[in-house]
């Protein structure tokens, strides 16, 4: 077979079972093209030797008729979970050199379930960001660009590298972490397929914290139904993990019938923003379509506290971020900044963090340490957390009256070019408007393509269900990917 | 069972250089937590290992590491809570304290700032005069105890032990109702007494299991009153805080230095400014750690790592059921049952050991009185003479029973039964028997004291009369016949033959 590293996880799957090829072939492949692939910087940490010996421990498992779900799958791992033995870096200088001891508990059930870690995935630093600018290794670039364009695209954040290596085939599939729109945001980017699972249901231990009450794992692949496999590989209670959900994890693959007749979508009107480019008016029209075309009922629906979940967010994810950031202090691991003469423990802290983080990063911080200072912790986040519950319980009320799924937009744009929106932090946090809300629920959303603007570029909607239901909300996904037949791929050029 | 109860004491008076002035104390008592686990981790709370080889990867802030509540902390807490007759939360729920410090390895301790696993109770302090206080309880949250900065040991650099990182502690907060420093000390003392009792925590000052920051201020005398009247605080001085004080002795002395210190400055036209303190005990006074000003601002908020801990009532109800006697009781039925004084009934129940023994003895020997003095008296005393501790104690309680029995019976003197309780203690044995074998008991043999007394009377004429004239002085003819008899002669059979003999 040729183009090994073009298939699918399903496909991939398929052929290794009926030994048509091998996980070392498989792994091979994706290695060769990971190598000729630098210019996008996906992968910031390569861990050929690792994966050929899970490769061949897979082909060993293929062979006995042990075979788990993503037997001798190659996949790509985000910098943001802790490997054993392998950099895990966040992205970020402060954590420069830093091996851990541990795996996560998410890439732990991944190489039990015999998936190939070929390394490490570029993103923003701390998963902060929305175009993987941030990351100390610079930025991942957009394996698509826009017709006639050399120009290099974002290809969105934090997941940036994660979307980047799958869209570009250098992987199957990749794992992204999910605060604010960082699965869903980069898959729409690319054309790929992001799945941002219920909070509580993908362990968190081992994941360089964020925001830990939004933080959430996920898949990111080729097709939903790629996103059902390694999704429920993902997913599973973990007593680890005080906020892991302890509900079993069904067979998502066996529920993509593609049959949703009777299903209610709603399309909520607070997501018709001011200055919504027609290209996206039409890709989210269209998608109505498509699913009233395949059974389901469409229904006008009210979520109307949306227009507060972007300032509610960015008042709750730095007041964690702030808290969650303040171990990195030079004393136990990661980056020291060199001391002077005379410097004591304040010189320490105070060199090692100016130095070890990026200015995205210390702008998050210090927004959340102004949030939760005294005299304003209850004009910003008390009253953030209670715009949060009011964005829960519009999302109940609806779910309440008969409501299955919701069908938004993904992203307000396509692709930006790198370095258009750095200058302005506002404008880049906009590009979360339609994303956050999902985690400030804790509900899932999954991000797959549907379309190409003008110039070419991917455009993704976003399904968002009910809570614990992944399993019904990527079958409307892939009802929804077969009605709109997206089988685009950028063109090679690097 | 009998209530006890007490006048309350007054409130310790400090004449100033113009006036009177008065305390008012609250206490915040750091209790280490009596469990094997850490509050949020695996890893051992043994005290005294290896540096830095107690620790678990969360315990030392690891990237992606997170708490997981260890339920054994929670039922201590909900004992201890019930141990102090205070309300039980069942929604309880964690907060982090941010602050920057290399024993805190992840930048913030978790705490229970706005939900408080235990809510209001009350302990009654008796100081030893028949007086008692009863000091309200605000509340008590569960939290991580921080490491060990280790500053001495190198003229370059600091280390850090993170053995202590993570050990969970109850902070026992109390109302401000202490009104001097001996009611400090006993606060404490009693809540570790009740902590001991309930096996919630070891009670170990000095290794800083038991810890106290004491807030100090001073008032007019009727301004308390207002304040409990009102609830209004501005009725009282401004307080400072003494902060991780672990002896009962500094702390008293702490706490009168810093009302002298505060006094001092009122009556000068100062005012005393809030601030963090801390004891010197080598030049016995306090000095100023941080101003209110330079106070941190530990920005509290729910730590979303952990979801809120809620408890069951027949969980707390359980608890409830598995609680031993507690000091009150316990010294209210050895006052009732055995008829014990107030002050032997504290004595006997001050540690929860020593009044087993007790319970012990007295019920074998059918005798709480007697019991009591002989335990206190005779035991303890020799105990402490060889610096032994009640559960290293070389006596049973059936051998010191044996004793009292033996005394009641009228087998041996008073004075015999402390040979007795000497050799017993000393070579062991069976009470009865060594008396039987030594030759030790009283003789009650009529005929041979009668014998004796003639002897006596006949060889004393002159104290004869004198003893006729003033009949308080036949106790002279007594000692003498129990001289004679070696001890060994029924003191009452004794005195009954002498004052017949003599005519009295």
């Amino acid at each position: 077979m040729s183009d090994l590293n073009k298939l699918t996880i399903a496909e991939a799957r398929d052929a290794l079972r009926r030994g048509e090829t091998t996980a070392v072939e498989l792994t091979e492949a994706c290695l060769g093209a990971i190598e000729t692939a630098d210019a996008l910087g996906a992968f910031v940490h390569k861990t050929p030797d690792l994966a050929l010996a899970r490769a061949q421990a897979a082909d060993a498992r293929l062979k006995s008729g042990d075979a788990p779900a993503l037997c001798g799958i190659p996949l790509g791992i985000k910098d943001l979970f802790c490997t054993e033995g392998v950099e895990s870096q966040a992205a970020s200088k402060i954590l420069t050199g830093f091996r851990p001891e541990y795996e996560s508990t998410v890439s732990a059930q991944l190489r039990d379930a015999g998936a190939v870690m070929l390394g490490k995935l570029n993103m923003d630093e701390f998963a902060m960001g929305s175009s993987n600018e941030t990351s100390v290794y610079g930025p991942a670039v957009n394996p698509w660009r826009a017709a006639g364009s050399t120009q290099n695209l974002t290809p969105g954040g934090s997941s940036g590298g994660s979307a980047a290596a799958v869209a570009a085939d250098l992987c199957l599939g990749a794992t992204g972490t999910d605060t604010g729109g960082s699965i869903r945001q980069p898959a729409a980017f690319t054309g790929t397929v992001g799945l941002k699972p219920t909070y509580g249901r993908c362990s968190r231990w081992g994941i360089v914290a964020f925001a830990s009450s939004l933080d959430q794992a996920g898949p990111m692949t080729k097709t939903v139904r790629d996103a059902a496999i390694m999704g429920a590989a993902m997913m599973g209670h973990d007593p680890k993990d005080s906020t892991s959900a302890d509900l079993p994890v069904p067979d998502f693959e066996a529920m993509l019938t593609g049959d949703i007749r009777g299903k209610v979508i709603g399309i909520p009107r607070e997501y018709r923003v001011d200055g919504m480019p027609e290209e996206i008016e039409k890709l989210w029209a269209d998608g109505a379509a498509m699913l009233k075309d395949a059974g389901a009922e469409l229904r006008d629906i009210a979520l109307p506290h949306t227009k507060y979940a972007l300032p509610a967010y960015y008042v709750i994810a730095p007041a964690e971020a702030s808290s969650n950031l303040a171990r990195y202090d030079g004393v136990r691991f990661g980056y020291r900044a060199e001391l002077s003469q005379g410097d004591g423990i304040t010189e320490l802290y105070e060199k090692t963090r100016a130095e070890g983080f990026g200015a995205e990063v210390k702008r998050r911080i210090m927004i959340g340490t102004y949030v939760l200072s005294a005299g304003f912790y209850d004009a910003y986040y008390n009253r953030a957390r209670r715009v949060r519950s009011l964005i829960k319980r519009d999302f109940d009320e609806v779910f309440a009256a008969g409501v299955d799924a919701i069908l938004t937009p993904a992203t307000p744009s396509a692709a930006f070019e790198l370095g258009k929106e750095v200058a302005d932090p506002v404008e880049m946090y906009l590009n979360d408007v339609f994303t956050v809300t999902v985690n400030l629920a804790g509900l899932p959303g999954v991000a797959l393509p549907t379309g190409l603007n003008a110039a070419g570029l991917p455009l993704g909607l976003q399904l968002i269900g009910r809570p614990f239901e992944e399993g019904a909300l990527l079958n409307t996904a892939y009802a929804l990917e077969q009605a709109a037949g997206f089988v685009a791929k950028p063109n090679k050029w690097w | 069972m009998l209530d006890l109860s007490y006048e309350a004491p007054k409130p310790k008076i400090i004449a100033g250089a113009k006036s009177d002035w008065e305390l008012v104390i609250g206490m915040e008592v750091h209790a280490q937590v009596a469990t094997r686990a850490k509050l949020f981790s695996g890893a051992s709370t043994q005290f005294g290992a290896e540096p830095n080889s107690n620790v678990a990867f969360v315990d030392a802030g690891m990237p992606g590491m997170l708490p997981v509540i260890n339920e054994a902390c929670v039922a201590q807490a909900v004992r201890t809570g019930l141990g102090l007759n205070a309300d039980i939360n069942l929604f309880s729920a964690f907060d982090r304290k941010n602050y920057f410090y290399p024993d805190l390895p992840q930048g913030y301790q978790i705490s229970q700032l706005y939900h408080p696993i235990v809510g209001e109770g009350e302990v009654l302090v008796e100081l030893g005069d028949g007086t008692a206080r009863v000091v309200r309880i605000e509340r008590i949250h569960l939290e991580q105890d921080a490491g060990k900065s280790i500053h001495d040991m190198d003229p370059a650099l600091s280390f850090v032990d993170l053995n202590r990182t993570g050990v969970a502690l109850m902070e026992i907060v109390s109302r401000p109702d202490i009104r001097g420093p001996e009611e400090a000390a006993a606060y404490v003392s009693k809540l570790r007494q009740i902590m001991l009792y309930l096996g919630t925590c070891d009670g170990n000052m000095q290794n800083g299991n038991l810890r106290a920051d004491v807030n100090v201020s001073v008032c007019a005398p009727g301004a308390y009153e207002k304040f409990r009247e009102t609830g209004d605080f501005s009725h009282l001085g401004t307080r400072c805080e003494i902060k991780n004080m672990n002896s009962l002795r500094f702390i008293q002395q702490a706490i009168e230095y810093e009302a002298r210190r505060q006094i001092a400055i009122i009556e000068n036209g100062g005012k005393v400014d809030q601030e963090t303190r801390l004891y010197d005990p080598d030049k016995g006074e306090t000095r100023s750690m941080r101003s209110k000003e330079e106070a941190h601002d530990y920005r509290y908020f729910p730590d979303p790592d952990l979801l809120p801990l809620e408890i069951e009532q027949a969980w707390v109800d359980d608890i409830r059921a598995s609680l031993p006697e507690l000091p009150d009781a316990k010294k209210a039925r050895f006052m009732g049952a055995f008829g014990l004084s107030d002050y032997d009934a504290s004595v006997l129940t001050a540690d929860v050991t020593a009044s087993a023994y007790f319970e012990a003895v007295a019920e074998a020997a059918g005798d709480g009185k007697l019991a009591a003095n002989w335990v206190i008296n005779e035991l303890f005393g020799r105990l402490k003479k060889d610096e032994r501790d009640i559960t290293d104690s070389p006596m049973s309680p059936e051998q010191l029973a044996g004793i009292i029995a033996l005394i009641k019976s009228g087998d041996i003197s008073g004075k015999i039964a402390k040979d007795l309780f000497e050799i017993v203690y000393t070579e062991g044995g069976d009470p009865a028997q060594i008396v039987e074998a030594r030759g030790m008991k009283q003789v009650t043999d009529t005929g041979a004291i009668e014998t004796a007394v003639d002897e006596i009377i006949a060889a004393n004429p002159a104290q004869v009369d004198k003893a006729k004239q003033n009949p308080k002085l036949a106790g002279w003819f007594v000692g003498q016949v129990m001289k004679a008899t070696g001890g060994k002669a029924n003191p009452a059979a004794v005195n009954q033959i002498v004052m017949a003999k003599l005519g009295l």
